[in-house]
């Protein structure tokens, strides 16, 4: 199933450059190159959802970790005239709002999703409340001349050229992907999200790896959040995400939260999104632009619909863990 | 031997519920010390405390002459205290090897050596005699070989001393005895062994020592030499009790249940009840015996109408039964006690009041049209807690605190306290004590005798010795033999039930 996956998408792909490349092989290629940028925030978010729900913790406050985090890493970058340093304040941010979830969720024994919501409120509210107009950070993240894969034909200008946030974040999945399946913290983590129970038996600290895998994921989120304001677009608004965090949830269950199988789903929200964009500046289609904001949205709820019944999330996500039991 | 495991004054409360007063004990190396007691007795507690899963609030804990200062797991585990848990303590979606080094993984640089780790199970279960596959995924394998991985799991730490919370309430009689030659083994290799269960024949097979507990509190100790079966039952639930049911002969009348050419498709798409009939009169049980899994389960859903019947009919009084309506069997008049009580048979965070009015909380007196009258509810609950026995401090606490005896209980108050035709009682005792086990048997008498026709299926032979009128064995989806409760024979009706034509 997660292969038959994996290949309508690269299908989807092919069919997409081909489409483009009858006409004009430098749009083909731009396309390609812009899906990439478009799923990126959103695999990165999906890996949040991912670190989070396979140790058992739900978390719906991806979308303000993502806001709250481009917005520091936004005022940092522009304050101290500095991106790279606006990136490092993004994911300390996005880490402390994991640490937050944590506190509700681990210690407090909060209901989960509640937590979310309330990270998402604070987030929206602080966020909107201290934003000034007139700020402006030097320059976005520098785009990284990839060698030799440059140089290829076709991938060359699709894969190379993005900026560091990309290549760091993909190869994060990669490596995440390795470290869920083939280290012992990824079998401690599947098992506490699975049966917390079984675990602590065996002598893993549930409490320590929920804290350890949510604060971590909440940089990631931060990271996300700074790819969108010092990467892809070099400014903060207000209401930036503008929901990615919420279909990032939809692309971890369309990827079975599996790292590898977000990053696909991810790649696909990124294409469709790449193409009626192409479409509306070729005027091939005329969309009024808010069908177009709608877009993610309808996807999700189309991407949920499909995979209903059909995906089994972790057993014990969304549940804080007792150790005392009669 | 030198003293493993010390348990000085140890007591331990949740809320209003006293589960540990004041106990002590010891285990030495090499030997099996059964802990014994009712359910609620607080055995589950003190092994956890021991274990580090509880935090005891005050006594002290020693292991080989070392306090264990707080509830900390690991270091029980670092000490060598393994435990078998009552419920597993498996990843269900994991394989063998993975559960099994969950928590001590051979790693490098933190990444798994996943070659190393089935090399390792494997001499493992060589060296214990205890065969698993190491790939295998723990939610496809049956009971009896989940629980060798739970042993496995902790014989893989080193034990020195292994805690086992009611190893056999889930195992077959031959299973049992396979896990009793291990633990005997185990003994000989200089384990300590705190091995607990409510089962006497168990304990008086394989105990060195007996410890007894009641009500939170040690009764005391005794070696199986000194003590028998009835003097140990006596000990642990405080008055006599009698371990043989009796009963008067029953008097069958009309047929008030019939079953004809019943066929049903198991969870696997597989016909697990093939052309099945049988009939139970007013005032008879018909106990049903059968290994696990030739179609019992199968059987009682589609009785209950809580599972599609592909062809065949079920008939309560001559009335057909609708498929797929468990509601139109319950209004016939089908009472259903069913084997997991905790999926079919509770909603455990409801009240034990609740509860007792699960199948009827819409009808007159318990409800006014839409409107449901909370006080008949709650003095029906008063009532029937009293009257079957359920021990618990009142009826508005959630089913959740009770022990399994008594959540056993308070489905049989509910299935029986009702105008009684047909009872199916899938199961009733299984994983309950020895006290609950006399009241809920006698519970099935007087309903047999009030005129119901019981059906009474069961893993446990002896259960449908003891109680049935007439005996049917099943075997592969069908009645292969029936006989009345005289001309039964234990080895005969074994062979059947293996299989084997008689």
């Amino acid at each position: 199933m997660k292969l038959r996956t994996s290949h309508y998408i690269t299908l989807a792909f092919l069919v997409v450059f081909t489409y483009f490349y009858r006409k004009d092989g430098l749009v083909a290629t731009s396309v390609l190159y812009t899906a990439i940028q478009f799923a990126l925030p959103l695999a990165l978010a999906a890996m949040v959802g991912v670190m989070c729900e396979r140790t058992g913790v739900v978390n719906i406050g991806i979308e303000g970790t993502m806001l709250f985090s481009a917005f520091t890493a936004f005022f940092a970058g522009a304050i101290m005239k500095d991106t790279v340093q606006g990136m490092f304040v993004g994911v300390f941010t996005g880490a402390m709002m994991g640490l937050l979830l944590a506190l509700m969720a681990v210690s407090w024994k909060m209901n989960q999703i509640i937590a979310g919501v309330i990270i998402n409120i604070l987030a929206a509210g602080i966020t909107s409340f201290y934003y000034r107009q007139n700020y402006s950070i030097p320059a976005t993240l520098h785009p990284i001349d990839l060698p030799v894969v440059g140089a290829w034909p076709i991938l060359g200008p699709v894969l190379s050229f993005h900026g560091p946030i990309t290549y760091f974040g993909i190869l994060f999945i990669l490596a995440l992907w390795f470290a869920l399946y083939k280290t012992s913290w990824g079998l401690r983590s599947r098992a506490v999200g699975e049966q917390p129970a079984s675990a602590d038996t065996a002598g893993v600290s549930v409490t320590r790896l929920r804290y350890m895998n949510v604060t971590i994921a909440g940089a990631v989120g931060g990271l996300a959040g700074s790819y969108l304001a010092l990467e892809a677009v070099g400014i903060f608004e207000r209401g930036f995400t503008a929901g990615k965090g919420f279909t990032a949830l939809a692309i971890m269950i369309f990827g079975r939260w599996n790292p590898l199988g977000a990053l696909a789903a991810a790649l696909f929200f990124g294409l469709t999104q790449a193409v009626t964009n192409q479409l509306m500046i070729d005027e091939v289609v005329e969309i009024p632009p808010q069908f177009i904001t709608m877009l993610p949205y309808i996807l999700t709820i189309l991407v949920l619909a499909i995979s209903a019944g059909k995906v089994r999330p972790p057993a014990a996500e969304g549940i804080a863990y007792e150790k005392e039991k009669s | 031997m030198n003293t493993l495991l010390e348990i000085e004054g140890v007591s331990k409360r949740f809320g209003a519920v006293i589960a540990n007063e004041n106990i002590s004990l010891t285990v030495k190396g090499g030997e099996i010390l059964a802990l014994l007691g009712e359910n609620g007795a607080g055995k589950s507690t003190l092994v956890k405390a021991v274990f580090g899963l509880v935090r005891p609030d005050s006594g002290t804990i020693k292991i080989d002459g070392i306090v264990m200062e707080s509830s900390d797991t690991a270091a029980a585990i670092a000490r060598g205290v393994g435990m078998v848990h009552q419920h597993f303590q498996l990843v269900p979606v994991m394989s063998v090897t993975e559960n099994l080094i969950l928590g001590d993984e051979p790693k490098r640089f933190g990444v798994l050596n996943i070659k190393r780790a089935r090399a390792e199970v494997l001499s493992l279960s060589e060296k214990y005699g205890l065969e698993v596959d190491p790939d295998a995924i723990i939610e496809d394998l049956p009971v009896g070989m989940a629980q060798r991985v739970e042993i496995l799991k902790a014989l893989r730490r080193d034990v020195k001393l292994l805690i086992l919370d009611e190893p056999t309430a889930v195992l077959t009689p031959q299973e049992t005895d396979e896990l009793l030659e291990v633990l005997r083994n185990l003994a000989k290799r200089g384990v300590g062994i705190l091995f607990i269960t409510h089962k006497l024949r168990e304990v008086m097979a394989v105990a060195d020592r007996i410890a007894v507990l009641r009500d939170g509190k040690l009764m005391g100790t005794t070696t199986p030499k000194e003590s028998s079966e009835s003097k140990l039952a006596q000990m642990m639930v405080g008055r006599e009790v009698v371990l043989r049911v009796e009963k008067g002969p029953g008097k069958p009348k009309e047929v008030l249940l019939a079953v004809r050419n019943l066929k049903v498709i198991d969870d696997r798409k597989l016909e697990a009840v093939r052309d099945l009939s049988l009939e139970v009169h007013a005032g008879e049980i018909l106990g049903i015996a059968g290994v696990e899994g030739n179609g019992q389960r199968e059987l009682v859903e589609a009785i209950c109408s809580m599972r599609p019947r592909s062809s065949g009919e079920v008939m309560v009084k001559g009335q057909v039964i609708p498929n797929l309506s468990p509601r139109a069997a319950h209004l016939a008049g089908v009472s259903h006690i069913p084997e997991d009580r905790e999926k079919h048979g509770l909603v455990t965070s409801y009240s034990i009041a609740d509860n007792l009015v699960l199948n009827r909380f819409d009808q007159a007196p318990f409800a006014n049209g839409w409107i449901r009258n909370l006080e008949k509810v709650a003095n029906n609950g008063e009532a029937l807690v009293e009257k079957f026995d359920i021990r618990a401090p009142n009826a508005s606490l959630s089913a959740d605190s009770l022990s399994g005896g008594n959540k056993q209980k308070v489905v049989v108050a509910r299935e029986l306290s009702q105008q009684l035709d047909v009872v199916v009682a899938s199961q009733p005792t299984r994983g309950i004590d020895v006290g609950s086990i006399e009241f809920i048997h006698n519970q099935l008498i007087s309903a047999r005798d009030a005129g119901a026709a019981v059906l009474l299926v069961s893993a446990e032979l002896d259960e449908i010795l003891s109680l049935a009128d007439r005996i049917a064995v099943i075997s592969n989806g069908k009645i292969v033999a029936t006989f009345g409760s005289k001309e039964a024979d234990r080895n005969t009706i074994g062979r059947l039930m293996a299989g084997l034509a008689s």
